[in-house]
Parts: C-alpha cells; structure tokens; sequence
C-alpha cells in the first residue's frame, strides 16, 4: 500500500485499482512492446542502408515515425501505471495524439503504396518465367548447332569423295560417330528393283546378301515421306544380328535416300518423285541403353539422307561420264584401227591391181603374140588344132583379164575418160573391119549406116567408145546363129529423147556438144523381155544363151553400161522374145571440135599417110638433154633422119645457143621442172610465135600430169621414149605439117 | 676363124642378148642409126653409156654410204641411169633401175643396197657381153667382112 501523500501533490490517479499481477504484466509488455517499436526502424535504417536499391524512403521515414511515436506512447504509458504528474498525462497524450496522426496519414499512404509493392512482385515473377523460357531456348540453339555442325562435318566427309562406294561408307561411319550408334545399315534397290539387298553395315565386315523383298509395308511406309521414321526393331530390315543385349534392342529409325539418275533432272524442273528409286537407311541406337531418338537426330538423319543423294548422284554421273568417254576412246581407237586397216586394204588392192595389171597382161600377151607366131609355122593338123585352141582360150583369158581390171577401175570411180579428137567414122570402120571377118564365117551380113549430119570429128575417148561398140555389136554377132546385123549411127535429136523407155534421161544438148545414137540390129536369138533387167550386171549369164551359144564374161554390158554412163550417156536393150533378135541403143555425150582443136589430132604411129618425108634436108634442131648417153642416141637419130643438130647439155647453153634458125628443140623433161622453166624463157625470148623453134618435150613418163604440164607451159609437142626411127620419122613430119603433137598417154 | 663363122657368131650373140634380155628394141634402133657418115655411133654411144654407168654407180656407192641416207639423191641418180639405159636399150639394166627407184621412194635402205649390188652385176654381165659384141664386130670388119644387121 502506498503511503498517498495529501492534497497537495497535483497527481492523477488511475482509474481502476490495479490488480497487481495484471499491471505487473502489462508493464512488462508495454516495456518490450516499447523496445520492439524503437528497434524496428533501427532495423529497416540499418538494412535500407545496406541495400541500394529501395525506392520507398520516404514511406520508410512515415513508417519509421509512426513506429517510434507507437513506441513512445507505449513507454510514456509506464509511467501512468502509478501515480503521475500532470506533465506525464499531457506528455503522455501529445505522443498519443501525434501517434494517431501519423498512423492515419501511413494508413493512407499504405493504400497507394501495397499495390505498387505488389505489382513488383507479379514483374519478378515475369521476368524469372522470361529468364527461364530464354534458358530453354538458348539450349535449343545450341542443340540446333551442333546439330548443323555435324551435318556440315558429315556432309564435307561425304562429298569430299566421288567414289560412291566410300561415300556411303563414310556416312555410316560418320553417322555412327556421331550419333554412337550400335549398328547402321544401308539397303539398295536390286537391279529388278524387286528386292533391297543389304549392301553395306558399320560393324559388319562383309555383309552376306541379305535381301527383303521391297514391298513391305514397313518400307512403303518409310519410302512414302522424306523424314525418319521410327520403325521396329523386329522388322526384317533391322534384324541385322543376333540380339545380344539382356534388354530392350535400341530403338531403330529408317529413313529413304533418294537415287537421282541423270534423266531426273530436267533444266528447269525439281526431279519428279514419281520417277525415284530409293534405298533404305537403317540406323540402330545401341540396345540396353534407354536412349531415345530427339527430335534434333531425326532432323541431321534426314539431311544427312538427302546429302548422300546428292553425292551418290554426282558420283553416278562421274562414273556415267567416265564410262562414256572410255566407251568413247575404245571406239576411237578401234575406228582408227579400221580405219588404217581400210586404208591398208586399199592401197593392197591399189598395189595388187597395179602389179596385176602390168604382171596379168605381159604374160597373156606374151602367150598370145607366140601362139600366134607358132600358127604362122609349119604344123600337123594336130598341133595346128592344139594351137588354135591355146590361142582361143588365152584370148579368152585376156579379154577377161582387162574386162576383170577395168571394172574395178570403173567401179572404184578411178577410170577417167580421155579426151581427144578422134575421127567417127574412123571409129566405126575398124570396128567393121574387126567384126566382119567373125561375122563372114558364121555367114552373118553386117551393115553399117553413118548419118550424113553426123559430124567428122568428135571429142571424147575414142578408145572406150570403140570397145562399147565393139562389145555391143560383139554380142550381137556371138548370139545370133544367121541372119544379118545392122549398125547406125545418127546424131540424136532433142525430141527423140523423150523415149518412154529412159525417163530419167534428161539430156541438154548444147552448141559444143552432141548426143551420138547408135543402134544395133540383130535377128539373132533375142532375149526373153523378162530377163533384160539381169543382162546389165555383172556376171549374170541368161540361162537361153547358155545351152548353145558361146558363153561371155558376163562383164562385157555391165562395163559398156559403166563407159556408156560416164559418157553421161544411156543404154538398154530392147527385145520381143527369143528367137526375135535383140536392139541394142546407146546414146552418149560427145564434145564438138572447134577449129583450133582440130589441129591437135591424136597421134596413130600407124596411120602414117603417104605424105611423110623420108629426108628432112637439113632441118635445124636443138636437142637439149644433161644425160650424154641419150643426148648422143637422140642426136644420132636425127642425124640418121638427115636433119642439122647442134646439142646442148643445160638450159643455160640451150639458151645461149638457141637461134631462130632452129626450127625445133627437143628438151627431155624427165629431171624436174628444169625443162618446163627452159620452155617459158624460150617463149620469152621469141616474141612472135611464128619465129621461134617448135618446143617439144621427149619424156619416159607416161603420167597425165607431165602432159598436162607441158600443155600448160606452151610446149607445141609430147613425145614418149623410146623413140624408134620411124616413130621420129612421123614426129618430124607431123610436127612440120601441124605445128603441135601431143602423143596420146 | 673365117668371115662367115665370125658373122654367125655375131648373130647368134647378138639373138642370145635380145632373148635374155640384156638388151632389146632399142639397141637395134641404135644399130640402124649407124651408117656411112656416122660407121662407130653405137660403140660411141655404148663406149658413154660405160663411163656414165661407171660414175652413177661410184656416185650411187657414196650416197648410200653416207648417214643419214639421202634417197632423194640416191634416186636422182637411178633416174638417171635408167634413162641412159633406156636409151641404149640395156633393157636389164633398165628394169632393175625401176625397182631400185620404188625402194628409195619407200626409204628402203636394205633394198637399195641389194639393188645396187644387183645393177653392179647387170652392168659387167651387160659390159663384158658389149664388150665380146663389139670384138667380134672388129674381127669381122678386120677380116673383110660387114658386120649383119639384126632385124
């Protein structure tokens, strides 16, 4: 109990007596309640301070005031436990007064700031989730890249080759490595495309040919879309060994490589689809591991897939390309071989038909020219007949052999006609000549018919046309039994050509040209019309002629059809049935001399004429030749003939010598091109042809060239060594008379 | 030996030369050139066609000695002697002259040796032939006698 003191201390009493305990008690809360409060802001200076970051200071002063005023008032509040001045009890209200200010004021302050503070927290959320989803992204690029660094890896492993077999190798190699796999295979389509057989593994060695037929549905449905497909490890393509693990086999992914060929790539066109074939890519995660197959090794197994498509493409095309071009070196070689064995076989045919014809001949001539004299001797009935036999039969031989020798001239197209001025009636009247005496003993009557506009001269190759003749009125002679033959000979006229019978005949008669028709007659033993066609080749024997008549070569209308042809001519044989005599027509091409051609006669040594001088008095000739030997001989022969020769050894005397007095030199030109260089100085010296000597060349060279050559120089003579007296005899003469003579080569 | 004996000799000699080939048409054609204004033209001529025989072959000789072989030369010389051979009518020699040409036109030194030796040999047989002709043609006209012509 406490003593009170009296009236006079200006106290305030409590209120309620305080119940001991109870006040002990409040005391004791309001002291720590107190303490708290003062601490609390101390706190929040202290770590505000520490931290840099807080944007709210000035609700932490409010906030720090209304504590410590809450804490005041509740220490103030001790001391009214007891009795206490009236200066505590106004104390103690000012600090509850203020209290209660602030705390309304931080009340209201609160109500804007809670949902700011609030709002911080929902953004730290945003962000963290933000953060994280980068997190995840940032490890898919990753992924991705390394992804894409080994397809790079791979595919610079796979295309740095072109050799297909270690393409596909290195894939699976590579593709191993890369995934760490347990086994990789790869399939290819069988060449019937029927089946997929096993052509290359990992682990494997050499992989026995396991073949699954292509059809499987699994299969299809790998072959139908270009990604990698999960399939089965049981299935027939990925049973590749003996399971060894004590689990679950790895899971297994397949997936199509496409084979390009060349022909699926169009310039301007992706490859269809429709057109591929593809081979299957097994790919096997080691068994027992719980490995899966992410999403990223599915994406590097399919462009790996397409990658060796197109190095397998461009590995087909190098070899496609390296098979052609050896393909194409082996036919090269191989057509140059022929080639060269061609040309070997022509020049030995060239070779062979140029020994022939020189070799065939010699000796049948030589058989021919004895049997001959023989006949002229004294002979038994016997030996006469025995004689006349060897004759018939080596005459036979040789006509053979020179029908035989010139067919394969004409044939090979290397006959050329000649070209000279020949007489036509000269022409027919040998043939008649030659003909009659056949003719007379088998008592056929022979007539020759010459229209009188034929002209006297023609140009073209009297030789050949001499031996079509002959052959043609030959034939009519040999193939009829009695009767009379009839030749004719007109000049063919434009309308007369349009004969049914040769349409495509078109001549075109012209000024310097005209088409000789000549006609032969016979009441022989004709020829069936069905057979005419046949007579013309070669070798073709009419089965009517055979039983009776003389056989011929079978040569003779094949090779008067060649000649009658190059003449630019035609010919057939018309005939209305055995037993009714045969015509034969022929119509060729002849050119017309012109006058200054006249005088360039071809030269017969044995036409001769009456008009030959036997003297030449003193003509005066030079004879240029650098070989003494023959100098001396042509020296000699025309001393013999009487003329005046003076000789020189070289083009330089023979120009220093060479006068107008000389009437002719004789230059040999068998050395070079000195006597041709000589002749155009001679010219050059002699400015008016009528004073200079007649130039002509003495030549062993029987080529076209050489005469063509002297022609060409101005030479006015040819002749061909060996020069006998009498051919030197007509030469001089000739020449005298005509001013030119180029003996015929 | 009397005139006729001589005159036969020659004859025969002279058939047997044109048979064998040594020499053909063209000697004759040469004889027939011999006449009173010109008595010795063939032995002339013939007597040239020795010395330039002689001198072509030397020449032949040394050019198919030297190396390299130049046949363009060789063949200028073969051209040459068969025109004189020609001309003579030493018709062997002649012929062997034509395929010695073929060999140097195919650059064929192994044949071109051959034929030399092979014209060598033609031209002694051919010389010493002439030769025994041209004796017995002496004895004749010592003896009195015309030398027979060949027809």
């Amino acid at each position: 109990m406490w003593f009170k003191a009296p009236e006079s201390c200006n106290c305030i009493e409590p209120q309620l007596p305080a119940d001991e305990l109870l006040v002990k008690y409040q005391y004791i809360s309001d002291f720590f309640i107190a303490l708290a409060y003062f601490s609390i802001p101390l706190e929040l200076i202290y770590f505000v301070k520490k931290s840099a970051v807080f944007p709210y200071r000035w609700v932490l002063v409010q906030f720090g005031a209304f504590i410590v005023l809450c804490g005041a008032t509740h220490l103030i509040n001790l001391w009214t436990f007891t009795i206490h001045t009236r200066t505590v009890a106004m104390v103690m209200t000012a600090a509850k007064v203020l209290t209660a200010v602030v705390s309304c004021i931080t009340a209201l302050m609160l109500v804007h700031i809670i949902p700011d503070l609030l709002s911080v927290k929902t953004r730290e959320l945003f962000l963290k989730n933000k953060a994280a989803e980068l997190d995840r992204e940032m490890g898919l690029i990753r992924t991705q890249e390394e992804t894409g660094r080994h397809v790079r890896m791979l595919t610079h492993e796979i295309r740095s080759t072109l050799d297909r077999h270690t393409i596909l190798k290195t894939t699976l190699i590579e593709l191993g490595r890369t995934l760490a796999l347990e086994e990789c295979a790869l399939w290819m389509p069988t060449r019937t495309g029927l089946e997929l057989q096993l052509a290359y593994t990992l682990r494997q060695q050499n992989p026995v040919g396991y073949t699954v037929p292509i059809h499987l549905p699994v299969i299809n449905q790998v072959f139908s879309s270009n990604r990698a497909v999960k399939i089965s490890p049981n299935c027939p393509v990925a049973r590749l060994r003996p399971h060894t693990g004590k689990y679950m086999p790895g899971e297994v992914v397949a997936v199509r490589v496409p084979l390009l060929n060349l022909s699926n790539f169009q310039i301007y066109d992706w490859p269809e689809v429709s057109t591929r074939s593809y081979a299957l890519m097994v790919l096997m995660l080691p068994s027992d591991s719980a490995r899966q197959w992410h999403v990223h090794e599915l994406e590097l197994v399919e462009v790996v897939a397409d990658q060796v498509a197109v190095a397998l493409s461009h590995a087909a095309i190098l070899e496609e390309s390296m098979r052609a071009r050896n393909m194409l070196m082996e036919q090269n070689v191989a057509l140059d071989l022929a080639r060269r064995e061609a040309e070997t076989a022509i020049h030995a045919r060239n070779d062979f038909l140029a020994v022939m014809n020189h070799e065939m001949r010699t000796p049948m001539h030589a058989i021919i020219a004895l049997s001959s004299l023989l006949q002229e001797t004294e002979l038994t009935a016997e030996q006469r007949l025995m004689v006349e036999t060897i004759l018939k039969s080596s005459n036979l031989l040789a006509t053979l052999i020179n029908d035989v020798l010139d067919l394969s001239q004409l044939e090979d197209g290397s006959l050329q006609l000649e070209t000279t001025t020949f007489s036509l009636h000269a022409v027919f009247r040998e043939v008649l000549s030659l003909i009659k005496p056949v003719a007379s003993v088998k008592k056929l009557s022979l007539t020759l018919h010459l229209a009188s506009d034929l002209p006297a001269y023609a140009v073209g190759d009297d030789k050949r046309l001499m031996q079509t003749i002959l052959n043609v009125v030959g034939n009519a002679v040999k193939f009829s039994k009695e009767g009379s033959i009839s030749i004719s000979a007109v000049v063919a006229k434009p309308d007369s050509f349009k004969d049914a019978r040769i349409p495509e005949f078109h001549p075109v008669p012209s000024d310097s040209h005209f088409y000789l028709r000549v006609q032969v007659k016979d009441s022989g033993s004709g020829i069936n019309p069905q057979d005419i066609p046949k007579l013309f080749t070669k070798f073709a024997q009419s089965q009517a002629v055979t039983t009776k008549g003389p056989a011929g070569s079978g040569l003779g209308l094949a090779i008067c059809r060649r000649f009658v042809n190059l003449m630019e001519g035609h010919i057939w044989i018309e005939s209305e049935g055995i037993g009714k005599g045969c015509t034969v027509t022929f119509i060729v091409r002849l050119g017309i001399p012109d006058r200054s051609n006249e005088s360039k006669l071809a030269f017969a040594p044995k036409v001769l004429g009456n008009h030959v001088t036997t003297n030449f008095g003193g003509l005066k000739v030079l004879v240029m030749d650098d070989n003494g030997v023959n100098r001396s001989v042509t020296k000699g022969l025309l001393l013999h003939l009487g003329c005046d020769v003076t000789t020189a050894g070289s083009s330089e005397e023979c120009l220093r010598i060479i006068s107008p007095e000389h009437r002719m030199v004789f230059m040999d030109v068998c050395t070079g091109l000195d006597g041709y260089e000589l002749a155009i100085r001679i010219q050059e010296k002699f400015k008016k042809r009528q004073d200079r000597p007649l130039i002509v060349a003495l030549t062993g060279n029987t080529n076209k060239v050489t005469k063509e050559n002297c022609m060409r120089v101005g030479m006015d003579g040819l002749i061909l060594k060996p020069v006998s007296v009498d051919k030197m005899r007509g030469v001089l003469s000739e020449l005298l008379e005509h001013r030119v003579l180029f003996e015929a080569i | 030996m009397d005139v006729l004996q001589l005159q036969r000799k020659l004859r025969e000699h002279q058939a047997a030369m044109i048979r064998e080939g040594f020499l053909d048409d063209q000697f004759s054609q040469l004889q027939k050139l011999q006449d009173e204004s010109s008595p010795d033209f063939v032995i002339e001529v013939v007597k040239m066609f020795f010395d330039d025989s002689e001198n072509l072959l030397n020449n032949m000789t040394r050019a198919l000695g030297q190396v390299p072989v130049d046949f363009k030369q060789v063949d200028a010389h073969v051209h040459q002697y068969k025109g004189s051979s020609a001309s003579v009518g030493a018709a062997r020699v002649k012929n062997v002259c034509a395929t010695f040409r073929n060999f140097c036109e195919a650059q064929n030194l192994e044949g071109c040796v051959r034929c030399l030796q092979q014209l060598q040999h033609e031209y002694s047989l051919l010389k010493n032939n002439l030769q025994y002709l041209f004796r017995l043609q002496e004895e004749i006209q010592a003896a009195g006698g015309s030398i027979p012509t060949i027809e």
